[in-house]
Order: structure tokens, then sequence, then C-alpha cells
């Protein structure tokens, strides 16, 4: 780990821990509204000021972190298990199952993913309670971003199903239930948590555009995307530049968690 | 070649097949399918009413509705937009160019910013060369694309066309790491080194060494920009008030339009399965060797 990417993992670090926290450092809840207070500036009380229906934001601003920065790592886990079922199913079964299963997978991709993902939020109610939207958000997350990990799973599966070692244990007579349990699942762990990781800036970022487009977590609950929306006031963001304050910590946590990633590394296969 | 082509034809049709079952799945379990508001009309007679439910009752047939839905799909009868209360076919019709314009333009755009920024990083090759371009490229990356439509359109009104800036700002960072990345893995082999300790001019070096072995490999970016473009078009146009099928799309989300949004969505697959073969098919026959992998490692 270099100093940059001690760097990142440091301000992760410190953006998770205030955002698990958010009730020790907020000094209100995140929907409370001070009507005497609407739109007004930072101050000792309201560290980023308040919205037009007079809730701190920065209180808004932390429970939405935690919401996107616990969430998509769940919706990335279902998206990881979902990929490591057909894509594993895939590579360990081999021959028409591998050819129809990567048929399965190469369709998927090649369906655009927001339009798929904007097909199916139409599906369901959109007038839901905030807690079932932030389900349904990342619930639609994990369930339609398996494909591009499930392609890695199939062929990371594939090399290992064909390795020394793993014929070897074959031969010998191992069941294969054994030989799924205890030597092909231990071996894909590194690719399995890599996907895992990889799915996450990805899902914060759909969650953002989501939000912005008025399909993701609904009101009064805050998420990123969420609260982007405000910056579609340009006037006011340019009197309230404090309005910037989310995007500034989506950019910097997505940067950071590409940086710990080695982003560069991975687009170049 | 040919088994490449009858490959790729076969794919599109596999996606025309299961994309069709999907959305007329999709379409026919969708809210307010079967629902019909004459039913309501109390000036109409018991016989009238049952005649409507009567010719409902054809589309209950899951397989005949599949059918049906394709056969019209394939004829060019996108079906009826219920919340825009035009015909869908009309509605691509106007706003497809848009789309294709800005797309084109900004894919173009994107990827010759990445690919110049990358070639002037690998020639220069001084420590912290690349910082800005990485830099740039980082911001990009970590900013969803509704956010960089936001901050060009607070830039000012002289950029024009702010939504196909916007796609060429989205494009651009894949643009430049990916061949970052081939430029420089090209840039460490033997040959080149050779070439270099020759006394070749570095710029030589560069163009016929480096660039044109990778070119092959960086021209497959070509047709992966396509469906990241278009993916990035629904909140751009959204933002921007671009009159485009992102747009459309976003608005048949909000009013649950399911039979427009789920044509769109088929439409823009094939469109992407199209760019992406003829990208394969332009490898293949460029170089034979490794032409029809090199779409499928970029991807």
């Amino acid at each position: 780990m270099n100093l940059k990417q001690k760097i990142a993992l440091a301000m992760l670090a410190v953006v998770v821990v205030a955002s698990l926290g958010a009730g020790y450092f907020a000094q209100s809840s995140y929907s409370e509204q001070f009507r005497d207070a609407i739109s007004v500036p930072p101050s000792a009380h309201f560290w980023l000021g308040t919205d037009e229906l007079g809730r701190d934001r920065f209180a808004r601003l932390l429970y939405g972190t935690r919401v996107s920065l616990l969430l998509a790592p769940a919706a990335a886990l279902l998206a990881t298990l979902i990929a490591a079922i057909i894509g594993g199913a895939a590579g360990y079964l081999g021959g028409r199952w591998e050819r129809l299963l990567t048929s399965g997978v190469d369709l998927f991709l090649s369906l655009p993913w927001l339009f798929l993902l904007l097909a199916v939020r139409a599906l369901l109610p959109l007038n839901t309670s905030p807690v079932t939207s932030v389900v349904i958000t990342f619930m639609l997350l994990g369930c339609l971003g398996w494909a591009g990990p499930a392609r890695m799973i199939r062929a990371g599966t594939r090399t290992l199903v064909n390795s020394d070692f793993l014929v070897q244990a074959s031969a010998s007579g191992i069941s294969r239930s054994r030989l799924f349990w205890r030597h092909l699942l231990p071996n894909l762990r590194p690719i399995l948590l890599a996907q895992f990781w990889i799915s996450i800036p990805l899902f914060i970022l759909s969650e953002a555009n989501l939000g912005l487009l008025g399909l993701g977590v609904s009101e009064p609950l805050p998420s990123w995307g969420a609260m982007l929306r405000e910056l579609e006031n340009y006037t006011a963001v340019l009197r309230n530049p404090w309005m910037l304050a989310p995007v500034i910590l989506l950019v910097a946590v997505v940067g950071c968690l590409q940086l710990l990633l080695g982003t560069e590394e991975r687009l170049s296969c | 070649m040919l088994s490449l082509l009858l490959r790729q034809v076969r794919r599109i049709l596999v996606t025309v097949l299961v994309g069709g079952l999907l959305g007329a799945t999709l379409v026919r379990l969708g809210p307010g399918f079967g629902v019909d508001e004459r039913e309501l009309d109390s000036r109409l007679s018991a016989d009238s009413q049952q005649a409507i439910r009567l010719e409902r009752a054809k589309e209950n047939n899951i397989g005949m509705f599949y059918f049906r839905y394709l056969s019209s799909f394939l004829r060019g009868d996108f079906g009826f937009s219920r919340s825009l209360n035009r015909p869908v076919a009309e509605l691509l019709k106007q706003r497809l160019p848009l789309t294709l314009e800005s797309l084109g333009l900004g894919v173009f755009c994107g990827l010759s910013l990445g690919l110049a920024l990358a070639l002037l990083t690998v020639w220069w090759r001084a420590p912290g060369s690349d910082f800005v371009p990485a830099l740039l490229s980082g911001l990009c990356l970590a900013a969803p694309a509704a956010v960089v439509a936001l901050l060009l359109l607070w830039v000012g009104p002289w950029l024009g066309e702010v939504s196909r800036w916007a796609i060429a700002l989205v494009v651009f960072p894949h643009a430049y790491r990916y061949a970052k990345n081939q430029l420089v893995s090209t840039a460490q082999s033997p040959h080149v080194v050779a070439a270099q300790a020759k006394g070749l001019s570095s710029w030589r070096v560069l163009w016929a060494h480096v660039f044109t072995p990778a070119a092959p490999q960086l021209a497959a970016l070509a047709g992966i920009s396509v469906s990241l473009a278009f993916g990035a078009s629904i909140p751009i146009e959204v933002i921007c008030d671009t009159p485009g099928v992102g747009q459309l799309a976003w608005r048949a989300a909000m009013d649950r339009d399911l039979t427009l949004l789920v044509t769109i969505t088929v439409l823009v697959a094939l469109m992407t399965l199209i760019v992406n073969s003829l990208a394969d098919l332009a490898l293949a026959a460029w170089k034979p060797s490794s032409g029809s992998t090199a779409g499928s490692a970029a991807a």
C-alpha cells in the first residue's frame, strides 16, 4: 500500500466513522425542521446551514452518507453472491451449462445498465415509504449488477478447475461437493472479494444518478443522490456554496475507493 | 471473418428474441396493464363492455402477447405511449437523431481527448507527467454523469450543446486510462527499446512502434464507449433538458409508461450490439489474427 492509498484509507475511515456516529456528531435529526431558520448560512449550530425546509444540512449529509455507505456494500454483496452462483456454476459445470449461462451473462451485459434499471424501477411502486424506497433501490442495484462480476468469476473458476491441484484432487476420488467447498471456493475468495470492492463505487454512483433523477431514496430520508437534487438550483448554489458539500464528499469517497482499488490496473484488463 | 459475422448476427437475433420476451413480460406484468378506462363509461351498453373485455382477453395469454409484440416490433410498430399519447415510433423518430448526434460527437471528443493525453503522457515520460490527466480522469470517473452535466451547465452558455461535452467527459477517463495502459505496456516491449537504442526520433518510435501496434486494441474502445455513453445519456439529457431518447426514457419511468420504456431499452441494446459487432468486424478485417479478441478483451 503506497502513501496515496494510505491517505485514501484514512479519509474513508474518517467518513465511515463520522457517518456511523451521525447521532453523536449531528446536533439534530435529519428530518427535524427548524421553521425559524429556513435556508440559513453555516453557523455554530448548523455547520452547513439549513435547506429550504429548515433541516440541518450537516445532519442530513452524515445520515445520507450512512445510507449510501452502508447500502452500497450490501448491494455489492448481493450482486457478488448472484455472480458467484451463476459464474461459479458456469465455470465449474462446464460444457453446455457453461455455454448457456455465459450466453445469459452476455445478453445481460448487452442490455444498457441504466435503461434496464429505470425499466425495472418503473415497474415497482414509486410512492413508497422512505425505508422501502432504500431497500428497493439497493436491491435493484444488487439484482441487476451481477453480470460483469459473473463473467470474471466464471473465468476464474474455469482456470481453477483446470489447474493441476484440482485435477489431481478430482482424480484421487474426492467427491464433487467436497472439491467445491474445500478446494474451489477458498481459492475463489480473492476474485470474489475483488468483485465485491469493485462494485461498491459503481453502486454509489448509480444511486447518486438515480437519486438526482428522482427515482432513488424517497424524502425525508437523505442519501447522496437525493441531496444532489438541490444542486439543480444554480442561483442558490452560487449564493450558498456550502451546498456543494455532498458532491465534494461523494467525489472524494468514490475517488478514495478507486485509489484503493487501483483502478488503472483494473481498466487495463 | 464469415464465421465471426455469423456469430455477431446470431448474437443480435438472440438479443432481439430474448430482449423482446423480457420486454413483453415486463409490459404484460406492469401496473395498469389490462385496464381499459372505456369500461368505466356508463354510456356503453353491456354488450359493448363485453366486446372490450373480449378484445383484451386475447392479450392475457402471455405467449400470444409475446408473438404479437415481437411481430409488431419487427414491423416497426413499437406500440403506443400512454403517457405522451403518441405512437412510440413517432417519438423515437423525433428524438433519436438528437441523441445520436450528441453521442457521436461526445464519444468522438472523449476518445480523442483520452487518446491525445495518453500519447502525450507516454511521449513525455517525465516523473509526474501524468499528474494532471490522471487527476482530471480520476475526478471525471468519481463524479456521477448527472453532476458532470450540472457542472458544465454552470460553466456557461458558450459551450453550446452541453450534453455532448458531458458525454465526452464521461467517456474520456475510460479512454485515457485504457489507452495509457495499452501504450505504456507496448512502450516497454523489446522492439521499442531496440528502436530507441538505434537512435530513432521519439515521435517516430511513438507513432510507428508504440501507437500502430496498439491501435487495434485502442479501436476496440469505440464499441465500449457507445454503451457507456448511452447509459450516461439519461441523467445528462435530463439535467441539460435535451429532448433526446435519454430524457424520454426518464419521463417514461416517471410516468410508468412501460411500453415506451421497454421499447427504448431494447432498441438501445440493439444499437449498442450493432456498434460493438461492427467494431469487432472492423478489427477482424484490420488484423485477422488478434482483431476478434480485442473487443472482448477490452470489454
